[in-house]
């Protein structure tokens, strides 16, 4: 009967994505080897990665990036984001007039945001946890049995970890979730983001640019030289038949909306359209189990948020175990779980409204909704102490923030 | 499984087994204790590890430390200690807290040496720690200053003691009327007598009269909103105090092979 005898750590997490990943290392700098981690995820088992998607980095979440020590392994191949200009207009509008720009400075010198392909960061993250001596398992938590005082997970080659919590990191469709019999609420947009790289002939200058279309947001976001990462919002079936285009017929549906400010343009990665919705896990909590990511919640990504989200749920996480572990109390415990619920259960809510509220006001034709948000985004322009807030919540930086959030070891 | 030579009796182990998940079940009735136990542990950790030139944020920031926990019951506060790396010892005279209390630490894998026994008995005995612990006792005993200084005589030279317990007040009477939950429930009712309350005065006499010195107090308050408890200058409830035995602290440098 192999493995009997289970291997006995204090923490196993589930997903080796940024949020998994960050959570792992964040706690074995707090806590020292005496703290054994495992890491179970079928991505593991291929490096480097190969990830086509790219992700916005707020200036929070960079801080966490920083106070972990993976920042500088990323930093040459990250895009800062200097300038934000969004406008408002029909897809025939000859010239898209342009209602809200954003110096996009925190504080002097540190940009509320930077663009980075995936595949960098997964690849630094992964090195950093080898190097800390984080056990990475390229398996899936198959499922897991809880007992008063334990959680034994179950991993898909037959092994089996023995741990005081479990960490749900696996993503919008978590496999750990689902067995925990969590119910995943809310909406599909019915909406779908089609994701691709495109090159171009003259410099971005480091601008993002969110056009509001009729079928939703269309996101030009910059990437290190001539390439940016776009984020075409599209019905759901238009996405899937856009998607299915010979690349010549795409390339025309892409210029159509992309213009021609940057010259000429060539798509340089692999497309894929992502359905878009609104769904949060009714507890992110459960018996010796704490979701985070993806796994939690799942936003609309119309301001660039989800990735923000999730780390704020590492962060979180992190410090209620880190201040639970040197009290020498169980991580895994009643109070440690109900501390990180309710530190995140609420700002996530918040977030997702926002976001919904805000793509629900964004992605219509009517004439009367697009005045008054033009003269909502005229009054923002106009009022700089208002952008400054904008600037600032984009970043990340408002609200009760976790430690690492703003830049601390926990 | 081989239980050739072990003496523990199974039936016993799994009622005990069933006892301690109800001690031990944070929404149980011992969850106001589980509440209090942060706290009180951080106030610990943080006084010894100031006091003896630890790192309080290390997970061994009570390493080789000799600690005694008196009236353990079930070791809701001896394990956290032990996990931070202090050697405890553990008395309750009551039998069946600390039957509960080892079969705990066993599935834990703790190493906790539980008593079941008084502290004079340890005190006769001539047994001394680095740190003596009245946590929520003092208020339970026939005479504050006999139990004070069979409590000071365990204390090493350089050693501390730490006390917590509840103030005699008119707030404390009233909140024992109401048996306010978070104050007074945690225990069987009869328990707590206001009457036998005392106060940090009364305690600090009674400490500085077996010859140390009190070195801190601290209130602790309970804050309906947050769900927790904190520490405060509020002493009218319940209040900790720290005081220190004069002399020459010697902490082994390497606990591993001393005999004594």
């Amino acid at each position: 009967m192999p493995n009997s005898q289970a291997n006995r750590v204090d923490l196993i997490i589930g997903g080796a994505g940024f949020a998994g990943l960050a959570l792992a290392i964040a706690l074995r700098q707090a806590l020292g080897e005496r703290f054994a981690i495992t890491v179970a995820d079928p991505a593991l088992a291929q490096t480097p990665s190969k990830d086509p998607r790219s992700t916005a980095i707020a200036a929070a979440a960079r801080r966490l990036f920083e106070a972990i020590g993976v920042w500088d392994a990323v930093a040459d191949g990250a895009q800062p984001i200097l300038d934000m200009v969004v406008t408002d207009s029909k897809l025939d509008d000859a010239v898209r007039p342009t209602f809200l720009t954003f110096g996009g400075d925190v504080e002097e010198g540190e940009p509320f945001a930077h663009m980075i392909e995936n595949r960098h960061l997964i690849d630094a993250l992964v090195a950093c946890a080898k190097d800390a001596g984080i056990d990475l398992r390229a398996t899936a938590v198959a499922s897991f049995d809880t007992a008063p005082n334990s959680v034994t997970a179950l991993l898909a080659d037959g092994s089996e970890i023995k741990a005081r919590l479990l960490v749900g990191a696996d993503g919008a469709r978590s496999a750990i979730r689902e067995h925990a019999g969590i119910a995943f609420h809310g909406w599909s947009y019915n909406q779908s983001g089609i994701v691709t790289t495109v090159a171009h002939e003259r410099p971005h200058h480091g601008c993002a640019e969110e056009h509001f279309l009729p079928a939703g947001p269309f996101a030009i976001l910059p990437l290190t030289g001539n390439r940016v990462s776009i984020v075409w919002t599209e019905a759901s079936h238009e996405a899937d038949r856009i998607v299915a285009l010979p690349d010549e017929e795409f390339h025309a549906e892409l210029e159509k909306r992309f213009g021609l400010h940057l010259g000429d343009i060539k798509v340089v990665g692999p497309r894929r359209a992502f359905p878009l919705g609104l769904y949060t896990a009714r507890s992110f909590i459960g018996e010796r189990l704490a979701l985070i990511g993806d796994a939690a919640h799942v936003i609309h990504p119309i301001a660039g948020q989800g990735l923000n989200m999730g780390l704020r749920d590492v962060a979180a996480l992190a410090e209620a175990i880190a201040d639970a572990a040197r009290l020498g109390l169980d991580i895994g415990g009643l109070q440690v779980l109900e501390r990180y619920q309710r530190w995140r259960r609420f700002d996530t809510m918040t977030m997702g409204v926002a976001t919904d509220g805000l793509n629900k006001l964004f992605s219509n034709h009517s004439d009367v909704l697009r005045l008054a948000r033009d003269v909502g985004l005229g009054m923002v322009e106009r009022v700089p102490a208002l952008k400054r807030v904008f600037i600032r919540e984009a970043a990340g930086i408002t609200g009760d923030v976790p430690k690492l959030m703003r830049g601390e070891m926990v | 499984m081989n239980i050739a030579g072990n003496s523990i009796d199974r039936g016993e182990v799994e009622r005990f087994g069933r006892m301690a998940a109800r001690w031990w079940d944070e929404r149980g009735p011992m969850a106001p204790l589980h509440k209090l136990n942060p706290v009180r542990v951080g106030y610990i950790r943080d006084q010894v590890a100031a006091h003896f030139g630890r790192d309080p944020l290390t997970l061994g920031s009570l390493a080789d430390l000799r600690i005694l926990d008196i009236g353990c019951g079930a070791g809701i506060l001896s394990e956290p200690l032990a996990r931070l790396g202090a050697t405890m010892v553990g008395v309750d005279p009551a039998e069946e807290n600390i039957a509960v209390a080892r079969a705990h630490a066993d599935e834990q894998d703790l190493t906790i040496d539980y008593r079941a026994t008084t502290a004079e008995a340890v005190a006769e005995g001539g047994e001394t720690f680095d740190v003596v612990l009245a946590m929520e006792v003092v208020e339970h005993v026939v005479n504050v200053e006999e139990f004070v200084a069979t409590c000071a005589s365990m204390v090493k030279p350089g050693g501390l003691m730490i006390a917590a317990t509840l103030n005699r007040t008119l707030k404390s009477f009233a909140l024992a009327i109401v048996g306010a939950e978070y104050v007074l429930r945690w225990l069987p009712r009869g328990t707590h007598q206001w009457d036998k309350f005392v106060t940090p005065r009364e305690l600090e006499r009674a400490i500085e009269a077996t010859g140390l010195d009190v070195i801190g107090e601290r209130g602790v308050i309970f804050n309906p909103l947050a769900d927790r408890w904190q520490l405060s200058s509020d002493m009218d409830v319940n209040y900790m105090l720290v005081a220190r035995k004069e002399g020459q602290h010697a902490v082994p440098e390497n606990a591993v092979g001393i005999s004594e």
